[in-house]
């Protein structure tokens, strides 16, 4: 009792400096602490808030770290098999092409397994949005090697570094699908540091606000951390991401339409 | 009734639409009507071949191990199919480019110089309708009218002018059709 | 009068599905069956009902679009032949999982690999048994007709959306092929947004302040619960089994033999019945139309009055099976089949019965 009579003299209005979204469920969040997915989450439910669109929005989850967001995100949503996110969300949207659809994937499942799918979406320029959480490696299952791992990379199945010769170069998929006359918003953010945080939310919403334009796939990558696979503290991992992901993955947008 | 046919030749002589007609004329006058086409990577010049079978009751086996009639209009399907017509059943031949001719003594034989009389036509795509009509006169299991009629549902409405001059061809088939041998 | 055309199988199969109201179809090609999405692309349907149609970049796109679909209240379907049906599985088994309301057609060819274009009925075990990963069945029709392919697609929608369950059409090449007459029905509304909501309030429609959000998952990592929720889907089965069972049978009154056999097997086996009733041979034929539920409870009372019973399919003997399951060897129970590709003809399968038992 003596604990909650401290907390309620702290909990008062003049004292708030931030309040979750009512889209964001209670249950606490599946994620390690001080991994960038959480605040993705967040990011997706504040805009979906603030387009007013709880009703008017079905989400896809993945395979992958994020494959319970269904638990987190308060509003309808499918799980997809590993992957086959852009599938889904095609059907969806063109299903109801008036309701705002979205893919929330990592990179195992969206640049490796889910590839074709990709690509396709994004070629067919389906009015959906994709966001694609990066952190270079397979979270999940343990720390495995992902297309996109930085060359030199130790992880589970590189343990000596990902070696390009004979496991490829990373692959930038977000460059990639820019290519595609399918796409009209393609961009590439992070979630380190508050000024990426409200710059990340801003492409977000953008994606979000697109669909409404019924000009093609607005697709976010949004650079991350993976601490627990890189076997870093959080601090230590946000610094490594800048040293080394920002330099291969530029933070930036790839391919703005004209307004 | 119940009449089973096999309709064989080149890909791009009309072999399966011409099934396709009898089918719909079949269809107009109340009949159950099934068409099977050998299918795979046949193109035009290659082999094709259509069961069609025309029946009063509901219609069975789609694969047939013997034939009511043949109608072969070249000499492979002559060797494939010669030998499955019933004994007492009917062939119908084109003899254009035929050079070993039906050799069976138990069944009927009828010759329909269709190619040679298509190339007398407006259009040599008639030669389809040209050999329908010589079956039609051995066979008259669907009426004429049935035969326009059908003609008309199996034909886009933007080929609905080439009616005239099909009905034509069909009426000149009964014509020139001759028996070759009756058992 | 009612409209009669002269189809193919998978023509009928896409007409019926403009007019049995779907909303979605997405499909990919590959022979014996790209009929189905050539006659659909041909059509318009957009402009007819406003159903979508949409050429996936593969089999595995194409069902996972049907999931989507599914997930989201509408009525979506997809089709492919043998090669494609295995590359859907996966797709096919969290539709399962899920507990989603679907329609797959599968126009069977020659296995395995990639086998061959002419009809088969060698994937009988795939849709019956399951097919992908987990316990989990297909509601699975066997059309023997043009006009069997053209009902079966509503009456597999009804199926699928009554037990919320994934529906499989087993047909084959030739009746994906050949042409027969079709009666062909009313045009039936689709579904508006609200009646599917009100038909699927499970479905992801968007979450208002009416309900709880709806999650379409296959995914419980507790293993207490995936085990109750199995045994949900096992108890949706069992009544499936008691309330679906669908067969035909033809000469089955005075048969001392029985041809049991579904498909194009069983349109033979009735031309093997005329052939060998002329030699005095007194068969008749039972036609499974469910291949699950099978119909179990009545061929077990015809095996009582026959003295052998002959199993006849495009396989190398899968459905003979399910036969002897059902007869619980009371009967002696043979098959006789053609593989990869070939129809046995109605004099095969007599002389086959006449060695087996005569």
């Amino acid at each position: 009792m003596a604990e909650n009579i401290v907390n309620n003299d702290i909990i008062k209005e003049e004292n708030l400096v931030y309040k979750k979204t009512d889209l964001l469920t209670d249950k606490s969040l599946s994620y390690c602490p001080g991994c960038g997915h959480g605040t993705a989450h967040r990011l997706v439910m504040e805009v979906v808030e603030e387009l007013n669109a709880q009703d008017q929005t079905v989400g896809i989850a993945p395979v992958g770290c994020s494959v319970l967001a269904y638990e987190f995100m308060d509003i309808d949503m499918q799980q997809a098999a590993h992957g086959r996110a852009p599938a889904l969300a095609t059907a969806i949207k063109r299903l109801y092409p008036e309701k705002y659809v979205f893919t929330y994937q990592g990179d195992g499942d969206l640049a490796a397994i889910g590839t074709a799918e990709t690509i396709h979406a994004c070629n067919r320029g389906e009015n959906i949005t994709i966001i694609f959480v990066n952190n270079g490696i397979y979270g999940m299952t343990g720390g495995q090697m992902a297309p996109t791992t930085l060359p030199g990379m130790r992880s589970s199945t590189s343990p000596y570094g990902r070696e390009v010769e004979s496991m490829g170069a990373p692959m930038k998929m977000t460059e990639l699908v820019a290519q595609l006359p399918g796409t009209y918003f393609v961009t590439r953010q992070a979630v380190h540091t508050p000024s990426a945080v409200r710059k990340a939310k801003k492409a977000i919403k953008k994606a979000f606000e697109n669909q409404k334009l019924k000009k093609g796939l607005s697709f976010v990558e949004i650079v991350s951390n993976c601490n627990s696979g890189w076997k870093m503290t959080p601090v230590k991992s946000n610094e490594w991401m800048v040293d080394n992901m920002f330099p291969f993955y530029p933070i930036g947008d790839i391919k703005v339409p004209e307004e | 009734m119940t009449e089973e046919i096999i309709i064989a030749g080149f890909g791009g002589q009309g072999v399966l639409s011409m099934g396709k007609i009898m089918c719909y004329s079949g269809i107009v006058q109340g009949q159950e009507v099934m068409w099977m086409p050998s299918y795979g990577p046949e193109m035009r010049g290659g082999t094709a071949n259509v069961t069609v079978i025309i029946s009063d009751d509901r219609i069975s086996s789609p694969i047939i191990n013997e034939f009511d009639t043949a109608i072969i209009l070249n000499q492979q399907s002559m060797d494939k199919f010669e030998s499955t017509v019933k004994p007492g059943g009917t062939l119908i031949y084109d003899p254009n480019g035929i050079t070993r001719h039906p050799e069976r003594k138990d069944i009927n034989i009828y010759r329909v110089e269709a190619a040679a009389e298509a190339a007398k036509m407006e259009t040599t795509k008639t030669f389809n309708m040209i050999v329908l009509g010589g079956f039609l006169k051995i066979k008259p299991i669907v009426k004429m009218e049935n035969v326009i009629a059908g003609l008309k549902k199996s034909l886009p409405e933007r080929y609905h002018h080439m009616i005239p001059v099909n009905e034509k061809a069909v009426k000149r088939g009964t014509e020139i059709v001759q028996e070759v041998q009756k058992v | 009068m009612k409209e009669l055309r002269l189809m193919k199988g998978n023509e009928a199969i896409a007409e019926a599905a403009i007019r049995a109201g779907v909303d979605g179809y997405f499909g990919y090609p590959i022979t014996p069956q790209s009929e189905v999405l050539e006659y659909l692309m041909l059509e318009k349907p957009e402009e007819r009902t406003g159903m979508v149609v949409l050429q996936a970049e593969s089999e595995v796109a194409a069902i996972n679009m049907v999931y989507g679909g599914a997930g989201a209240g509408k009525m979506v379907m997809t089709s492919s032949s043998s090669p494609g049906i295995s590359l859907k599985q996966e797709g096919i088994t969290y539709l399962a999982g899920a507990e989603l309301p679907c329609m797959i057609l599968n126009v069977v060819r020659g296995g395995p690999g990639l086998g061959t274009i002419q009809p088969a009925q060698s994937d009988y075990f795939q849709a019956v048994k399951g097919g992908g990963h987990g316990d989990y069945r297909l509601i699975v029709l066997a059309p023997a007709s043009v006009q069997e392919m053209y009902d079966f697609v509503e009456l597999s929608f009804d199926l699928a959306f009554k037990y919320r369950n994934p529906a499989l059409i087993l047909s084959d090449g030739a009746i994906g092929q050949m042409m027969e007459k079709v009666e062909i029905g009313e045009q039936k509304a689709r579904l508006t947004d609200a009646q599917v909501k009100e038909r699927c309030p499970w479905a992801t429609t968007g979450k208002d302040d009416n309900r709880e959000r709806n999650i379409i998952t296959s995914l419980d990592l507790d293993p207490n619960q995936q085990e109750i929720f199995n045994e949900k889907l096992q108890a949706k089965y069992k009544v499936i089994e008691e309330n679906e069972v669908r067969f035909e049978e033809i000469q089955t009154e005075d048969a001392e033999y029985l041809f049991v056999a579904y498909g194009t097997s069983s349109r033979i086996c009735q031309k093997s019945i005329q052939l060998a009733r002329e030699k005095g041979i007194k068969v008749g034929l039972f036609r499974p139309i469910t291949l699950f539920p099978f119909p179990v409870e009545r061929l077990k009372e015809l095996s009582k009055k026959v003295k052998g019973i002959l199993s006849v399919e495009m396989s190398a003997g899968q459905m003979v099976e399910d036969v002897k399951l059902a007869v619980e060897c009371k009967v002696p129970v043979e098959h006789y089949g053609r593989m990869g590709g070939i129809i046995p003809t109605p004099g095969e399968v007599v002389e086959a019965l006449e060695q087996k038992f005569l």
